[in-house]
C-alpha cells in the first residue's frame, strides 16, 4: 500500500483526503505511483502531467523520504519507505505566489 | 415570475447570484471550485440547468467542469471513478474518455488536423503554439452535448460528447497568417465566439492580438475579417491581421452587424465583418475590455470605458459605463448608483451580460470584486455584492 499527500487543489478536485492509499504491483517507481493515483482518480489525469508526453507541468514537485525525486525519471524505483507505506510519497505544488 | 441567474468567474473560484424578476434581492452561492482561477462559465440555451466550467490554475492545468442542475453540483465530464473499466455492453452505457475532459490536444493528424506551427512572440521571433487555458465556453444554440472552447494560445475546440472530450477545429489555428499572430498583454487567447443563430456553420471568433475571423463552414476554413481597423501599434497600422480585439457583440436578430471594443476604439460593421468603422465619437476614453448589446434593442449597446492601456481604470476615477441608443456614437454616460470619485477598478472583457427581461437588466463584474446590475437598461445600477476575488466574467440567465 502507497501513501500519497495530495496539495490541496487536488484534494478538493478528486473529492479526497489530503492522503490517499493506492496498490501498485511490482517495483514501486515515480511513474507507477503517478501512474496508480491517475487510474484510481481519474480526474486528476492531465494535472500532474501532460496527457500525451507524460511530461510533468512546471509547478509540480515531488518528495520521497524528504528527498525531492521532481526531477527523477519515471522508472526510477522509490525507498522501501514509500512501497511499505511507511512514509507517505508528497506531491507538491511549487512555491510560486498566488 | 421569472428568475435571474448570474453566473461569476473570479480569480479565486466561481459564484452564483440569483434574484426573482425584480432583480433586487439577491442571493450569493459559492465560492465553487476555491482557490481555482474560474476564467468562464456559461449555460446552455437548449438547456439551461447544464452549465460549462472552465477552471484551471498556473500549477495544474485546465479542468472542465458542468453541472446539470444549475450549479448546484458539479462534476468533471467522463471522470466518474464508479465506471472505470466499464464495456461498451454495460447497462450504464459504454466507457467514456475517463479523465480527458481536460485534454486541449492541438489536432496535428493527418486526417483532421494541421501541422503545430509557430506564431510570433513579443519579441518578434517565433515561438510555438502552447495550451495554456480556455478562456471562453459558448455552448450551442440547439444542442447541449455540444459546446466551443476558445484557448490560449489562440485555438477553437469543440465538444460533442458533454465536456468529455474536445477536439480542434484546426483550420483556424493554421491560417496562413498564424505566424503573424502575437500574444497581448494576457497572453494569445482566443476570447470571442459568437454563433449565428441564423446560420449554424456561420461562426466569428476574435483572438488577442490577431483580429477577428469568421467561417462559413461550421470550421474548417476561416477569413480574416479585419479591414477598417487601424491599429497604431503596427508597423502596418492597417495590415489584415495583428489587431488587439478586446470583445465582440452581436445581437441575435441581425447577426450581420457586429459591434467590437478593440484595444482602442469602438467598431462596429454591418456586413459581417467585411468592413468596419469606427463609433467611438464622444466617448471620453475609446479603449476598454468589454462591449454588450441591449436584448431588445439591436442599436443600443453598452461600454465601460477605460483610461488606456497603461492605466487600466476609469477615466477620472469615476466608474461609468456608456450606452449608445444608435449603434455606436451619440454616448451617454450611465452614473446613476456606481461610484463617481476614487474608483481604479477594471472591467475585464468577459465580465459584462445582458439578461433577457424586459425591461433588460445590464451586468458587469470589476477587478475589485463588485458586481454591478441595472434592471432598466443601465438608467440605474446597484451593486449585487462586493468585495468578491477580482471578477473574470459575468454571465447571466434568464430562466422562466
Amino acid at each position: 500500500m502507497i501513501r500519497v499527500e495530495l496539495p490541496y487543489h487536488l484534494r478538493t478536485l478528486a473529492g479526497a483526503d489530503a492522503e490517499v492509499t493506492l496498490t501498485v504491483d511490482g517495483v514501486v517507481t515515480l511513474g507507477g505511483v503517478l501512474d496508480a493515483l491517475e487510474a484510481r482518480y481519474p480526474m486528476l489525469r492531465g494535472t500532474l502531467r501532460d496527457h500525451d508526453t507524460g511530461r510533468r507541468r512546471p509547478l509540480v514537485r515531488f518528495f520521497a523520504c524528504r528527498e525531492d525525486v521532481t526531477h527523477d525519471p519515471p522508472d526510477t524505483p522509490l525507498p522501501e519507505a514509500i512501497a511499505s507505506g511507511a512514509e507517505p510519497f508528497l506531491i507538491v505544488g511549487a512555491i510560486a505566489g498566488g | 415570475m421569472s428568475t435571474i441567474r448570474v453566473l461569476v468567474g473570479t480569480r479565486k473560484g466561481a459564484f452564483i447570484l440569483t434574484a426573482d424578476g425584480k432583480r433586487r434581492d439577491w442571493s450569493v452561492a459559492g465560492p465553487h471550485f476555491a482557490g481555482w482561477e474560474i476564467y468562464h462559465l456559461k449555460g446552455s440555451p437548449a438547456y439551461p440547468d447544464r452549465i460549462y466550467a472552465s477552471q484551471s490554475t498556473s500549477w495544474f492545468g485546465q479542468v472542465i467542469q458542468r453541472s446539470d442542475d444549475g450549479g448546484l453540483t458539479w462534476e468533471q465530464p467522463g471522470s466518474d471513478p464508479s465506471r472505470q473499466g466499464a464495456s461498451p455492453g454495460d447497462e450504464a452505457g459504454p466507457p467514456m474518455p475517463q479523465g480527458e475532459s481536460n485534454k486541449f490536444a492541438y489536432d496535428t493528424s493527418e486526417e483532421t488536423g494541421r501541422p503545430l506551427t509557430t506564431h510570433q512572440w513579443y519579441d518578434g521571433t517565433q515561438h510555438p503554439w502552447e495550451f495554456t487555458r480556455v478562456w471562453h465556453l459558448e455552448p450551442s444554440l440547439t444542442d447541449p452535448d455540444v459546446a466551443y472552447a476558445g484557448v490560449e494560445d489562440a485555438g477553437l475546440f469543440r465538444t460533442t460528447d458533454g465536456g468529455r472530450s474536445w477536439g480542434e477545429l484546426a483550420g483556424l489555428r493554421s491560417h496562413a497568417t498564424g505566424e503573424g499572430w502575437m500574444p497581448g498583454a494576457g497572453g494569445m487567447c482566443l476570447h470571442t465566439i459568437l454563433l449565428d443563430p441564423k446560420d449554424p456553420d456561420r461562426i466569428f471568433v476574435a483572438i488577442s492580438a490577431a483580429g477577428s475571423f469568421r467561417t462559413e463552414d461550421g470550421g474548417k476554413t476561416w477569413k480574416p475579417i479585419n479591414r477598417g481597423l487601424r491599429s497604431e501599434f503596427m508597423p502596418d497600422p492597417t495590415a489584415e491581421i495583428g489587431h488587439c480585439v478586446h470583445r465582440l457583440a452581436m445581437h441575435p436578430s441581425n447577426p450581420d452587424t457586429l459591434f467590437m471594443q478593440k484595444h482602442w476604439d469602438v467598431m462596429r460593421t454591418d456586413d459581417a465583418g467585411d468592413n468596419w468603422r469606427e463609433v467611438s465619437d464622444n466617448l471620453p476614453s475609446d479603449f476598454g475590455f468589454p462591449i454588450e448589446v441591449h436584448a431588445h434593442e439591436p442599436e443600443t449597446i453598452y461600454v465601460v470605458p477605460i483610461k488606456s492601456d497603461s492605466e487600466h481604470y476609469p477615466p477620472e476615477g469615476k466608474l461609468r459605463v456608456y450606452r449608445s441608443r444608435t449603434g455606436g456614437n451619440e454616448w451617454q454616460a450611465l452614473t446613476e448608483g456606481l461610484p463617481q470619485k476614487d474608483c481604479y477598478v477594471n472591467v475585464l472583457r468577459d465580465a459584462m451580460a445582458a439578461d433577457s427581461l424586459d425591461p433588460c437588466g445590464i451586468y458587469f463584474g470589476t477587478t475589485g470584486g463588485q458586481v454591478y446590475v441595472s434592471p432598466d437598461g443601465g438608467d440605474h445600477w446597484s451593486m449585487i455584492v462586493r468585495d468578491l476575488p477580482s471578477v473574470l466574467s459575468v454571465e447571466v440567465q434568464t430562466l422562466p
